[in-house]
């Protein structure tokens, strides 16, 4: 698999945004930009190619299911695979981001092994 | 108090703090708090809605977030920083997720808040119910931190 994809974090908090770039660099992934809410998120895929997109859910400004909604209904960017990394874990969040057209979805908190394996079976299925 | 939210959140506390800090915090006797003083040197609070109304609160003493952070991020910080006040939010959140996804499954809706954090010498933390709170204290070979509740 390329582990050379350039990788969208997207958390509001720093802490957060700092633990995933950790892990995804034990998984080899080195290519990563960062955005602190969804507004920020849209300007950063709008501006350079992403290849994929790891987004919290709650979020000022623009929260991760708004961006994921934003990012689904824009020609140019609506085939970027979307994971959603959020403690917001109840059934009906589930079912929205599905609806909005997530490609999977981590419930915090998670391992680096979750996440590469959730990474992995998106990345297959393209 | 319902004993299930009790359960609920030194549950989701203890799988927040292992899985993403290496560290199993042991839970202590929950009691009663009627005055608003923190408990430790960095807290954050977060408001609850649906079937429990009021706020959950995470306060922490400097030895324990900074090792808990310091093991989250894989760096050796060593005074609580802008990095650990920031982190104490994103554990209470967390712990408010899994807690919430727990109580789900036992029939309760609950939605929750995006966190604030307070640190410094002696601050307080105001509950929006403005009752008195239960405190469930944890211990860790790096220092102690309570789970400060009120629910109306």
């Amino acid at each position: 698999m390329d582990k050379n994809i350039k990788i969208l974090v997207v958390d509001d908090f720093g802490t957060m945004r700092k633990v995933l770039r950790n892990l995804l660099k034990q998984s080899g992934y080195e290519n990563i930009v960062e955005a602190e809410d969804g507004v920020s998120a849209l300007k950063v895929l709008k501006g350079q190619k992403v290849d994929f997109v790891i987004s919290d859910w709650n979020m000022p400004n623009m929260s991760g299911l708004e961006l994921l909604k934003a990012v689904r209904a824009d020609a140019d960017l609506s085939k970027t695979p979307f994971l959603m990394v959020t403690a917001e874990a109840l059934q009906e969040n589930v079912v929205a981001a599905v609806k909005a057209g997530v490609s999977n979805y981590i419930v915090k908190p998670f391992t680096s092994e979750v996440l590469n394996e959730k990474i992995q079976k998106i990345m297959e299925k393209i | 108090m319902d004993v299930r939210f009790i359960n609920a959140f030194i549950d989701g506390t203890i799988d927040v703090l292992k899985t993403m800090a290496f560290i199993e915090p042991r839970p202590g006797k929950p009691y009663l708090k009627k005055e608003t003083a923190a408990q430790g040197d960095v807290s954050a609070i977060i408001g609850l809605t649906g079937d429990a109304k009021g706020s959950l609160a995470l306060s922490f003493s400097a030895g324990s977030i900074i090792k808990i952070v310091s093991n989250m991020l894989g760096e050796d910080i060593q005074e609580v920083n802008a990095d650990v006040r920031d982190a104490v939010g994103e554990i209470t959140n967390m712990v408010s997720g899994v807690s919430r996804k727990c109580l789900e499954s036992q029939g309760f809706n609950v939605v929750a808040a995006i966190p604030t954090v307070v640190a410094g010498k002696d601050h307080t933390i105001r509950h929006v119910m403005g009752g008195p709170s239960i405190i469930i204290p944890f211990e860790t070979d790096y220092g102690s931190f309570v789970v400060d509740v009120c629910l109306g």
